[in-house]
């Protein structure tokens, strides 16, 4: 359901509909994260990929066009740049251990040490806001940075420019008339 | 909006109890999968979802532009803090034992709670600050044409 | 190649296909949101091969019980990759809502956001320029 939800994103021209599937793409991939064991990250990916995108990307349209114009150009250089970009990846998971396997390089080296430190070094149940906010708690500091700069960045792009056209086109109204 | 009922008196029942869940989301980030990120977005959600339906001279009656700019760099000031008030203390950079220096337990607790208040702020703060920079745009096409 | 190695990997190869797609939508399609949109799916299918390498089977997700009554008997997943999606996906989000920003002004400055006619403006903007650089270098040599 998800490659069949990405290749209509591919194919649709109304970008209304491109946002819907977005949405629908985010909320199938929640189901997936749940199904990985990962909830924290399904809670995550919910909220913010079927909420916060959606909303952002409907807002653009309403500011922008709302059909897509079909392309033009022959799709052969990036289905090549695709197939090889694939194949590469695919050649690099030959070496990976097969999924689930307890003995897999990802699970032996510092996790099991956080989760025996955690129940009495810490004393949370939830281990991964144990991790996220105390053992790797820079890390946070620094996405919050991030967040924090991204709504600066918006802000100056954004916020104040329409009032500001509107003032210099009352300006020049009144020196055009006056 | 006038003459959407249905969406007016649903919106009204549901803004109180998302702002609900986002707290109860917030404070639980130690026992159930939650925390700040994922309790900012939700009560930036109900915010949202208000000015949606009520229109954006509404919502900014409730959550004026300055506060909301005001939000954003208090959180990363609260979490900041929190790491300079150990520093000071004489442990390290965001160490949390220094929270209560004879209790590491709980001065990790505080210092969790501390933290994960600071990026909820500041979460909130950014996402209603971009849906007020979009939507405060004169729209291109008018709700007549959707 | 045997069945077991087959059914180990087949989920990863799932995650590239959806990858693939949604770089395919990032270099072919000319519409800018629509090539937000596809770096969103790029995204999120790197996160879900990220956290498939997280799994273990027969395992829980990573929170304990309450009362911190830890039962030895119990696998659970491994919490480091949620840890490291958690901020990514924050990131990613950042930067798409700086993105669709971006892309409110080009409509504004270009009247446009199909991306070859963007080129096409762009093009005829420095041509014009550099007409009137040289005209104006010309009368003063």
């Amino acid at each position: 359901m998800l490659v069949v939800t990405a290749l209509s994103v591919v194919r649709v021209t109304s970008l209304f509909a491109t946002a819907m599937f977005s949405g629908v793409f985010s909320l199938l991939s929640a189901l997936l994260f749940v199904g990985l064991d990962a909830v924290d990250v399904a809670f995550t990916e919910a909220a913010v990929g079927a909420g916060i995108s959606t909303v952002l990307v409907l807002g653009t349209l309403a500011l922008t066009s709302r059909h897509e114009k079909p392309s033009t150009s022959s799709p052969v250089i990036p289905l090549f740049v695709v197939f090889v970009t694939g194949g590469a990846l695919v050649y690099g998971t030959m070496d990976m251990p097969n999924i689930g396997s307890a003995d897999a390089p990802a699970q032996t080296h510092v996790s099991p040490d956080y989760m025996e430190r955690t129940p009495h070094e810490i004393g949370i149940p939830n281990v991964v806001t144990a991790i996220l906010a105390s053992y790797r708690g820079y890390d946070t500091l620094g996405e919050t940075a991030v967040v924090f700069t991204a709504g600066i960045g918006v802000l100056l792009l954004i916020s104040g420019l329409g009032r500001r056209r509107k003032e210099e086109e009352e300006d020049d109204g009144e020196s055009g008339a006056g | 909006m006038r003459h959407h009922l249905i969406l007016r008196v649903i919106t009204k029942l549901l803004v109180g109890t998302i702002i609900l869940f986002a707290f109860y989301v917030q404070f639980h980030g130690d026992y159930s999968p939650g925390g700040g990120f994922q309790a900012g977005v939700i009560m930036a959600v109900a915010f949202i979802l208000y000015g949606i339906v009520f229109g954006l001279e509404k919502v900014q009656q409730v959550f004026p532009p300055w506060v909301v700019h005001k939000m954003l760099a208090l959180g990363v000031l609260i979490y900041a803090a929190t790491g300079i008030y150990s520093l000071f203390i004489g442990y390290g950079y965001l160490d949390y034992s220094a929270l209560s220096p004879e209790h590491p337990e709980h001065g990790q607790h505080w210092g969790i709670l501390a933290v994960e208040f600071g990026v909820g702020v500041t979460v909130t703060g950014v996402m209603i600050a971009i849906y007020y920079a979009f939507a405060n745009r004169p729209p291109r096409i008018s709700d007549e044409e959707w | 190649m045997s069945w077991e190695f087959f059914v180990g990997h087949v989920y990863y190869w799932l995650f590239i296909v959806l990858m693939m797609t949604g770089l395919y939508i990032v270099v072919a399609k000319g519409n800018l949101v629509k090539k937000i949109v596809g770096l969103n799916i790029f995204q999120t299918s790197v996160f879900m091969l990220y956290i498939s390498m997280g799994k273990v089977t027969g395992g829980t997700a990573p929170i304990y019980p309450a009362d911190l009554n830890i039962d030895p008997n119990v696998i659970y997943s491994n919490p480091l990759p949620h840890v490291l999606i958690l901020t990514a996906i924050v990131v990613g989000v950042a930067t798409t809502a700086l993105g669709l920003a971006l892309i409110v002004r080009i409509q504004e400055e270009f009247g446009t956001i199909e991306e070859d006619e963007i080129v096409i403006i762009e093009k005829s903007i420095a041509r014009e320029e550099n007409e009137r650089y040289r005209a104006a270098t010309g009368k003063q040599a």
